[in-house]
Formats: C-alpha cells, sequence, structure tokens
C-alpha cells in the first residue's frame, strides 16, 4: 500500500490533545513521586529501623510488579475494597505516581550516599544536627547526582504514560489508535506519534543537560 | 564448524521438503481474521480456547462450499482492517457493519446479517430511553466500532473507548458510565447473564460483511458464490437458528 502522508494535518490537532494528557500524567506522577520518593529515599539511609523495612518493602513490591498490574491493582481492585468505583484519571496518577515515588527513591538513596562520608561528619562537627546536615550539607550536593536519572525518570513516565489506555484515558498513543480506526493508515500515524514522543524525550534530556551545566557552576 | 553447517543444511532441506509436501497434498487455506470478544458472532470457549460462534460457524460453512481450509487468527478489534491491509489473513470476519469509511479502505461481500446499536444502562436508570437522552452524558463503546462512530457525533458526550466490546458494557455495570452503545445481539448476549443492565431498541440499520483487499476481486466473488449457495441448502437459516432462534 502506498504511503499517504496527506493525512498528517488532519490528525494533529486529535493527537495533542492526547499529547497534553500524556505530559500531565507524566508532569503529576514525577511530582508526586518526587515527593514520596525524596522521604522514602532518605529513610532507606536514616537510623529509624521501622522506617527503612517499611520503604524496602514498598520500593521492592513496586519495582518487582509491572506498572500496568499496579494499575489494574488501584483502578479495578481498589474499588472493591473502598466499595466506589475509582475515577480513571485519579487511579492513573495514583498508580504511575506511587511508582515514581519508588524508582525516585531509589534514585534520592543513591545521590545521598554518593555524597563523601566526610561532609556528614564535618557539618555533625560544626554543631548541626543530623536533619540539619541534610538539608544544608548533602542534599544540595546529592542534588547534582540525582537531577540526571530523575530526567530518565520523567523519560520513563512519559513513556510508560502509554499503559494508562486500558483504563480508557486518552493519552497519545491511545489517540492515534483512535485516528487509525478512522482513517486505516496505521505506518502513518504510528510514525507521527513517535516522532511527538521522540521531541518530548529530546526536550527532556536538553532540559537536564542544561540544569545540569547550571549545578556545575555552583560545585 | 563443517559438521554443523551440513547438519544444518539437511535439517532446511528436510523442512522445505515436509512443508512442500504439506502445502501441495491441502486445500487452499482461507486465512480469517476476527476479534473474538464479540458474543455471540465470535468468542472464545473459556476453557477449551476454541473459537464460537455465528460467524465462526458462517464463515467455516463458507469455507467448505468454497473447498477452503479454515484458519481462525485471532487479534485486536482495531487492528483487523490494518491487519487485513498488510496481508495478515485473507478476509475478515468479525460482525464488522459495512459502511462507506470502510469501503474507502477494503472490499466488503454481500451483506450476510442484519445489525442495529441499541443502547444499553444501567437496568434501575430510566433516564435514558433514546439517542437524544444521551447529550453531555459518559458513554463507553468498543474502540473503532460503528457504535464508537456514533457516540462520537452526540453533542458534548465524554467518549470512552475500551478495547473489548464486554469491558464498555463492564463500565455502564461499575457506573464509569451512563450508557453503552453497541451492537443489539451482543448487548442480548450479555444481559442474559448480568440482570442489572437492560437495552432498547436499535436506533440504527446496519448489515455486516465479510471484508476482503480491494485487489483480490477473485476471493470476493467466490466467497459472494459460497454464501449465495449456502442460503439456498439452507445451511445459513440452520445456522441463524442455532444462534438466535427462529427467525
Amino acid at each position: 500500500m502506498a504511503l499517504d502522508f496527506s493525512i498528517i494535518p488532519g490528525i494533529i490537532p486529535a493527537l495533542l490533545v492526547g499529547t497534553r494528557m500524556t505530559i500531565g500524567l507524566a508532569v503529576i506522577a514525577v511530582a508526586i513521586g518526587l515527593v514520596i520518593g525524596s522521604f522514602a529515599g532518605i529513610a532507606r539511609v536514616g537510623a529509624n529501623r521501622a522506617a527503612r523495612v517499611i520503604t524496602s518493602v514498598y520500593v521492592d513490591f513496586i519495582r518487582g510488579t509491572p506498572l500496568l498490574v499496579q494499575l489494574f491493582l488501584v483502578y479495578f481492585g481498589l474499588p472493591t475494597l473502598i466499595g466506589r468505583p475509582v475515577p480513571p484519571f485519579i487511579a492513573a496518577i495514583a498508580a504511575m505516581g506511587i511508582n515514581s515515588g519508588a524508582y525516585i527513591a531509589e534514585i534520592v538513596r543513591a545521590g545521598i550516599q554518593s555524597v563523601d562520608r566526610g561532609q556528614m561528619e564535618a557539618a555533625r562537627s560544626l554543631g548541626l544536627t543530623y536533619s540539619q546536615s541534610m538539608r544544608y550539607i548533602i542534599f544540595p550536593q546529592a542534588l547534582r547526582r540525582i537531577i540526571p536519572p530523575l530526567g530518565n525518570e520523567f523519560i520513563a513516565m512519559l513513556k510508560d504514560s502509554s499503559l494508562v489506555s486500558v483504563i480508557a484515558l486518552e493519552e497519545l498513543l491511545r489517540k492515534g489508535q483512535v485516528v487509525i480506526t478512522r482513517t486505516f493508515r496505521p505506518f502513518e500515524v504510528y510514525m507521527v506519534v513517535a516522532l511527538i514522543y521522540l521531541a518530548m524525550t529530546l526536550a527532556i534530556s536538553r532540559l537536564v543537560s542544561w540544569s545540569e551545566r547550571r549545578l556545575r557552576v555552583v560545585d | 564448524m563443517r559438521r554443523l553447517s551440513s547438519v544444518f543444511l539437511l535439517c532446511m532441506a528436510l523442512v522445505l521438503v515436509i512443508g512442500a509436501t504439506a502445502a501441495v497434498g491441502a486445500k487452499p487455506v482461507l486465512k480469517v481474521g476476527t476479534s473474538a470478544d464479540f458474543p455471540p458472532f465470535e468468542f472464545q470457549d473459556e476453557k477449551t480456547g476454541a473459537f464460537l460462534g455465528f460467524d465462526i460457524d458462517l464463515i467455516r460453512a463458507i469455507g467448505a462450499a468454497a473447498g477452503m481450509e479454515v484458519q481462525i487468527v485471532n487479534t485486536a478489534w482495531d487492528g483487523l482492517i490494518p491487519g487485513l491491509l498488510t496481508g495478515n489473513y485473507d478476509c475478515i470476519m468479525s460482525a464488522m457493519t459495512i459502511t462507506d469509511e470502510r469501503l474507502k479502505a477494503v472490499a466488503f461481500s454481500d451483506p450476510y446479517v442484519s445489525a442495529g446499536q441499541v443502547i444499553v444502562t444501567q437496568a434501575k436508570d430510566s433516564s435514558i430511553q433514546t439517542v437524544e437522552d444521551l447529550e453531555g452524558k459518559k458513554i463507553s463503546v468498543q474502540i473503532g466500532t460503528t457504535g464508537d462512530l456514533a457516540a462520537s457525533d452526540i453533542k458534548n458526550a465524554i467518549v470512552k473507548r475500551f478495547n473489548m466490546a464486554p469491558d464498555a458494557i463492564q463500565e455502564v455495570r461499575n457506573g464509569g458510565a451512563a450508557a453503552c452503545i453497541i451492537d443489539l445481539a451482543v448487548a442480548a448476549e450479555i444481559a442474559q447473564e448480568y440482570k442489572d443492565i437492560k437495552f432498547g431498541e436499535p436506533f440504527t440499520m446496519e448489515y455486516y460483511g465479510i471484508a476482503i483487499r480491494k485487489n483480490n476481486a477473485d476471493l470476493v466473488k467466490k466467497i459472494d458464490k459460497a454464501l449465495a449457495s449456502i442460503k439456498v441448502s439452507g445451511e445459513y437459516d440452520k445456522i441463524y437458528a442455532d444462534w438466535f432462534g427462529q427467525n
């Protein structure tokens, strides 16, 4: 079959609506993930044994199960427990946020542990408490090591967001599939969809490189 | 290494010979694409995975009348026409309505059964009786069906598209959608199992056809001829009665 690229201008508006949903899901998921992940990451290296165990279990479970399964647990499983349906968008950001949190916890932990032990010792000997040392000395230095993998996590969330099509949320990939059922041109449509994903991930990579350069100035 | 490659070549030759004899002796194969999530037209037996349904019985009868061996290829509904166009199978038998849009992409056999879209709602909900009542409501559909197209035309409606027909009806049962637009026979079949849903009269008139690539006019003729012959012989009526009771 000959390729027909003339359909492309007509399908762009629908795909852009999907793109907005994809970006929205990824941004909110990583935002939630940052909050959860920062606390969990710090807890993993902290003194409190209970906190360490709880966060280990959380991280192991999330990293050991597919995101799709986690999504189904929230969207189909949770309603049977709480007796009410969960709106698809809420289910999506909850599952993606909790998922992101586990991976970010590991990123934060690795970032913190990569800062020289001597920094903590010096901070404590200057009279700072553990929390103050973390906040003013350790964390700012860890941030440089955290940013690049965090960018990777955001890119991963952008691509993983395509899974939410199974709960009828129309993000970029799903919008592409709907367009295909109207035009019957899968190659042209999927090519445009892939290019849009590529544009988003390249933009994130640029952003990460830029922020790395900026943080180096502070170092 | 030499020894290994001669053994490998010998095996390849054997495979080719066996394959060739198998191909030469057998009847031509009719590969049929379907999306087996649409009872009573095509679905799978829960335990054995066998393909069952009105469409399945009918295409097997058509295949027999045309002297071809039928092979069923189960695939996602919205990938059926793209799959046909790339040659994954030779025809589509999947309760597919003949529409002008689809005719731009594929050819269809003669219509083999009539159908209509109905509105499925929760049994206790009496607020939705006609298509007009659906304005501004959440409607669940199977992606890429005529139900999807009908719902997309309704003003201010929020359309939730699912991959499989039963999922769209489940959404109504869960309260995630006010109504589902789907084919009459499927609604009737699923409503037999779940008493908490109801459906109304069909609001469209459609015909299902067997989709075939446009450059395969020979197959269209073959299938039309076979379909006509089983209608004359009474086999069509028997299959219809098996699945839908008396006409």
